[in-house]
């Protein structure tokens, strides 16, 4: 990376890469992407660009992980070698076995578990390319495979961070921001229940802060979850003429 | 324990928050007894043993001579590793760390580097070339519950507790004098755990709770009264009204127990 600039955020409030303080990178999503996984979806959030299978509910394996009373939710979240600068070795992190942790605790809150007992979800996360914020628009995706592959769920998932970047609050950090900027607040809600299902913290906020960094992540979660129901609208809510 | 158990635990744990008990007999807001022990172990720079009610916490630092990063040259390299020792609990089982130990790590270790806890640029010897590593270690020995509070804890009263060698540097070659001081540490961050039992907020839960919790934040904040690390746990959610209400507790707890220690 390049020295770091002086101010990330100019005199009129405009970020290094253009936006205002409360705008959101551009969003594409698009559900229904793999043929052999059971749903699939796929988020340019941003430069991230993540794909999502799922499979299930099918049996669990290895066998031992079953539970008699409810379905086993299991998350992989990956990123390939070449999604970052320096190469980064497909062996798993243990940042990336952590974050694979907080994405299932951030889907199981959406899911009737206790209604499929003795089965199991894979849900397999793929970061093609990563440019801060890939936490959240894996859940983003994870959650609209989830609905892809037909699994009942409570509410969509939507992933958001919002961070302090200088001395102001602002939406969807970037990569250079997320580095260099002072916190940085990843956020998973479902916004029909008004329940967050992620929250981590990186940084130092005062108080006051923090609570205005939740609100606009919400917010940001808010918008991307209108653009996630269009996704899913596209794929099942188009008519298609049968030829006879 | 199986799912018939839990169930009826959960029922009777329930009724008693209703009426703002536990079943150890405490108020929701009130933390396990503490207490500290340090520099128990003579070979670590230094180590500290944390109680929480039951739960025992062993942390141990090592200070070695390594390598910067390089996008880091003039910092020392602050590491830290948590073992789930399996004399700890039946649940716990031998083999590489699995993802409970390598949250609890990386959550920890969260709130001592957000916070510039360690003094790293102290750390440095030769910039780009030779720096002190500092290893922190925890060591689950007994577990009743929280962790990463516990954890936390023991890795601050350890870190306080670690001596750093003596060196010069003559003729470019590092030798090292006699002769210890002190880890140069900026602050003390504090860390303070709630969780949520059928939309109720506790903190401190033990074991016995922690297998009925939904979900629970944790929250690491600075003298300052500002907050440096933040992780959800849990597989179910909280409102952004009980979030706040977490933080404000965390904060008032940390304060509390910061006074009682005189960090």
């Amino acid at each position: 990376m390049n020295e770091k600039p002086d101010k990330l955020i100019d005199k009129k409030g405009i970020r290094l890469d253009g936006r205002k303080a409360d705008e959101l990178r551009p969003v594409k999503l698009q559900v229904g992407v793999l043929s052999h996984a059971d749903g699939s979806a796929y988020i340019e959030h941003g430069k991230n660009k993540i794909l999502v299978g799922v499979f299930g509910p099918r049996e669990v394996h290895p066998k031992h992980l079953m539970q008699p009373d409810r379905m086993v939710l299991k998350v992989r979240y990956h990123m390939a070698p070449f999604s970052v600068q320096e190469r980064k070795s497909p062996a798993p992190s243990r940042r990336e076995v952590e974050l694979s942790k907080v994405i299932k605790e951030s889907l199981e809150p959406a899911l009737f578990l206790e209604l499929y007992p003795r089965t199991g979800v894979d849900v397999f996360i793929e970061v093609l390319q990563a440019d801060g914020g890939t936490r959240c628009a894996a859940i983003t995706a994870a959650a609209l495979a989830i609905a892809d592959a037909g699994v009942p769920m409570r509410d969509l998932v939507v992933g958001c961070a919002a961070g302090k970047v200088d001395d102001t609050v602002v939406l969807d950090l970037y990569d250079a921001e997320d580095k260099l900027g002072a916190a940085d607040v990843p956020v998973a809600y479902m916004p029909a229940l008004n329940a967050i299902t992620l929250l981590q913290m990186d940084g130092i906020l005062e108080p006051a802060e923090f609570e205005k960094a939740v609100g606009m992540a919400m917010e940001g979660c808010k918008k991307i979850y209108e653009m996630q129901k269009e996704a899913l609208k596209t794929k099942y809510m188009v008519v298609k003429e049968v030829e006879e | 324990m199986s799912s018939l158990v839990t169930k009826v635990r959960l029922k009777q744990i329930e009724q008693l928050l209703e009426k703002g008990k536990r079943l150890d007999d405490r108020g929701l807001l009130d933390t396990r007894e503490i207490k500290i022990e340090q520099g128990l172990i003579e070979k670590a720079e230094g180590s500290a043993r944390v109680f929480l009610g039951k739960t025992e916490v062993l942390v141990g630092v090592k200070v070695g001579l390594g390598e910067p990063f390089p996008d880091t040259p003039n910092d020392g390299v602050l590491t830290v590793n948590a073992e789930l020792v399996p004399l700890a609990s039946p649940n716990f089982e031998p083999g590489p760390p699995d993802e409970s130990s390598i949250e609890l790590a990386r959550v920890v270790d969260r709130g001592i580097r957000e916070s510039k806890c360690v003094d790293t640029e102290k750390l440095c010897i030769e910039p780009g070339k030779k720096v002190f590593v500092v290893f922190v270690d925890i060591y689950v020995l007994n577990h009743d519950g929280n962790l990463i509070d516990a954890a936390a804890l023991a890795a601050m009263a350890a870190l306080i507790n670690t001596k750093m060698p003596n060196y010069e540097i003559k003729d470019g070659e590092l030798k090292m004098k006699q002769g210890y001081t002190q880890l140069p540490l900026k602050s003390h961050p504090i860390t303070v755990t709630t969780g949520k039992i059928n939309n109720r907020l506790i903190i401190d839960p033990w074991i016995e709770e922690e297998q009925v919790m939904d979900s629970r934040i944790t929250f690491a904040t600075k003298e300052d009264g500002t907050i440096c690390a933040i992780q959800k746990g849990g597989s179910s959610y909280f409102t952004p009204q009980q979030i706040l209400e977490a933080s404000k507790i965390a904060l008032d707890k940390a304060a509390e127990l910061r006074k009682k220690l005189d960090w």
